[in-house]
């Protein structure tokens, strides 16, 4: 018998049972669909992760003011608050003392109301120079970005992320009118572009929305909001006074990013007596992104194999009952001229058939994911919008990822499996007696 | 073995000829063969030194009374069953002592069974349950499908080609077991009570089936119990306690020189 023959016998021999032949394929077809989807999802996590690390940059260092432990930071008048972080001394002597390093950009965030007329936004206001924009590929959709006048002559300049200038002028076209933030006004002169949220990697960045940020140059943020900001935290008012929140460092070889972090540690070490600053190299991220999506891999591998093998399972119990009704089918065979290993082909096939069934209908079910997901991303949105809400950026724009070589292996393993189950009922049927299987009812 | 020889002599059938490798127009024959299955500690003598010779164009029916041996006997002649001492020639090669994938080719080659429940394949149509012996022939058997719609019309099943075994009756049914019987050519057709389940009438239409497929020439071997399908053989086969108890010629064996 050719290989058609043989899987067309397969195919009817099954069809002797329907139902039974169908939840033996639902089971395959379960575990197929479930390796699929699941690294189609880890997939786009690490996805989304190593293109926000990318737009961080590889070549880059952050270096971030953190709020120390209440008693230890630098000066500490209950009154006066706290005061900590990065100073702008500190950004002077990162450029004058690194030369490997090609750029460096000092930026100043805080949280803050922007509004205008009734509208307003809780978004961030980002306090910065105009290379802030090129570093972080911030591109400007409509007007201008800051620009370094703005920043000499203490401008009340501010450019709108996407999402904060679609709240605060739902009509009205933004550019040269004026937002409210704090006491100040300032007028808009540019419009961002749409951007992506970025997911909290290694727990050393934030995720959070950058399209509710508000950027104003660093010179005007000194001048007219000052170094000490009023800020509300667990319920509590409290001055806190930080100079920078972040310096970011660019060097021109990949190659040269670890020793000038080291130098930069070393450098901020001999003048901060407690560390409230931390040093972020992004690629360590990406690195540590690569090694996470390898356990994620394992982890995926392991609930696969656990899944197949319960698919297995059932096939080979199918396969046992089908062996034992048919037993009257292999005693006439035999004596029909089948040896042996004629026999335990045919019943290896019909578990091909079974388990490759199953596997074809998981690898078509695995296609669909990127469809379930977005339908149950509208649903949710649509049906439960608190829920909706509440969920962390990096899920909410999650996009699975298929990846072939998982359809590949998912179908190859739900093959393998039905053979390696297959073996035993096939072989029990071969070394049947034919007299005996013959006599059989 | 002396007693044996004496009978078959006595019942003036076809003598044994002496040990060693039967003459070439002899197409089966068993010397000296027993089967003993141990059975609990003792012994049970399903076949005592049993000889016979299958002679091109035979139709034995093999008769006696139940535990006599008769199916031991036909297992043994349809080689899924190895005899416990003795020879058995088929086609000129001693099968007693082939291993058990050169039985299964040797039953594919030469033999064709027919069964008392007609051992159709259920899942099967009419022609693919006369084609099933041609799957397993090594090396594969030119113009298979022909052969086995030619022979579906020498039973009369032409109309039913595609129909499955549970649409056919029982004589349809051994219709179609007797196409499969014929369709790899078999040296000697094998046959378990072929009329078992049938009714009078269907009885006879399958043994004047078979009296056709012997006057052209085939070998059957026939086990049944009743003396009137016995009586449509040329020899009947006597068997008692495992030995042979008679040989007895119905009809004159047939002249032929194939
Ligand atoms: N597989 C077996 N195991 C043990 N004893 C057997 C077996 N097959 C047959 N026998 C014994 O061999 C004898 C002959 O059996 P059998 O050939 O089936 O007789 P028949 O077909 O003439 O009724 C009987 O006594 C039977 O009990
Ligand atoms: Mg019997």
């Amino acid at each position: 018998m050719n290989l058609f023959q043989q899987l067309r016998l397969g195919f009817r021999s099954l069809l002797l049972h329907k139902l039974r032949s169908a939840l033996a394929v639902l089971g395959i077809l379960i575990g197929v669909t479930a390796v699929i989807w699941l690294v189609a999802m880890g997939e786009g996590v690490s996805y989304q992760a190593q293109q926000q690390i990318k737009d961080l940059g590889a070549t880059s260092i952050i270096v971030r003011s953190i709020k120390p432990a209440e008693e230890s930071s630098r000066d500490s008048g209950a009154r006066m608050g706290i005061s900590y972080g990065l100073l702008r001394e500190d950004f002077e002597r990162i450029i004058t003392n690194v030369p490997t390093i090609s750029r460096a950009v000092p930026m100043r965030e805080i949280s803050r109301e922007v509004r205008h007329r009734e509208h307003f936004v809780d978004g961030q206001v980002i306090a910065c120079t105009p290379d802030y924009f090129g570093m972080t590929r911030l591109r400007i959709a409509r007007g201008r970005a800051l620009s370094e006048v703005d920043i000499q002559t203490y401008a009340n300049v501010v450019v709108l992320a996407h999402e904060a200038a679609m709240k605060l002028f739902p009509i009205e076209d933004p550019l040269g009118r004026a937002v409210q933030i704090g006491q100040e006004f300032y007028v808009i002169v540019g419009i961002a572009v749409q951007r992506s949220a970025a997911a909290a990697i290694g727990g050393s960045l934030d995720a959070r929305q950058y399209d509710r940020d508000v950027y104003i140059p660093l010179s005007t943020f000194r001048s007219r909001i000052g170094d000490r900001v009023a800020t509300i935290r667990a319920g509590a008012f409290q001055l806190e006074t930080v100079e920078l929140t972040q310096i970011t460092a660019v060097v021109d070889d990949m190659k040269e990013v670890d020793a000038t972090a080291d130098i930069i540690r070393s450098l901020l070490q001999r003048y901060h007596k407690v560390v409230d600053y931390a040093v972020v190299v992004p690629k360590e991220l990406l690195e540590q992104a690569e090694t996470m999506r390898a356990m994620f891999n394992v982890l995926l591998l392991l609930i696969a194999g656990i899944s197949l093998l319960v698919g297995g399972i059932g096939i080979m119990n199918i396969m046992l009952a089908t062996v034992t009704e048919r037993t009257r089918e292999i005693g006439i065979r035999r004596a029909l001229g089948a040896t042996k290993g004629e026999i335990v082909q045919q019943f290896l096939w019909e578990t091909v058939v079974l388990s490759g069934t199953g596997g074809l209908l998981g690898v078509i079910f695995g296609f669909l994911c990127g469809p379930t997901v977005n339908g149950v991303r509208r649903a949710v949105g649509l049906f439960l919008p608190e829920v909706w809400a509440a969920l962390p950026p990096n899920i909410r724009n999650l996009e699975p990822r298929l990846a072939p070589w998982s359809i590949v292996a998912a179908f190859g393993i739900s093959v393998g499996v039905g053979i390696v189950f297959g073996i035993y009922p096939a072989r029990r049927a071969a070394n049947m007696d034919p007299i005996e299987a013959l006599r059989h009812e | 073995m002396n007693s044996d020889r004496a009978i078959t002599r006595g019942s003036n059938a076809v003598g044994v000829p002496p040990v060693g490798a039967p003459s070439a127009d002899v197409v089966a024959a068993i010397r000296g063969v027993s089967k003993v299955y141990s059975l609990g500690g003792h012994q049970v003598k399903a076949l005592d030194n049993v000889s016979i010779d299958f002679r091109q164009g035979d139709f034995v029916a093999i008769m006696g009374s139940s535990g006599s041996g008769k199916s031991t006997l036909l297992n043994v002649l349809g080689c899924l069953d190895r005899p416990t001492a003795g020879q058995y020639y088929l086609a000129g090669q001693d099968v007693a002592v082939m291993d058990d994938e050169t039985l299964s080719r040797v039953r594919g080659r030469y033999l064709g069974f027919i069964f008392q429940s007609y051992n159709l394949i259920q899942q099967l149509s009419v022609v693919e349950n006369i084609e099933v012996p041609l799957s397993y022939q090594r090396p594969p058997m030119p113009g298979g499908r022909e052969r086995c719609l030619k022979l579906a019309e020498l039973v009369g099943l032409s109309g039913r080609l595609g129909h499955r075994p549970t649409e056919l009756s029982g004589g349809q049914q051994q219709r179609v077991a007797i196409a499969r019987a014929l369709v790899n050519n078999p040296h000697v057709i094998l046959a378990d009570e072929p009329t078992g389940n049938l009714d009078t009438a269907t009885s006879h239409d399958i043994m004047n089936l078979l009296d056709a497929l012997n006057q052209a020439g085939r070998t059957i071997v026939m086990v049944t119990h009743e003396n009137d399908i016995a009586e449509r053989a040329r020899r009947i086969v006597r068997l008692r306690d495992g030995r042979i108890e008679s040989v007895a010629d119905v009809r004159p064996a047939l002249l032929s020189t194939r």
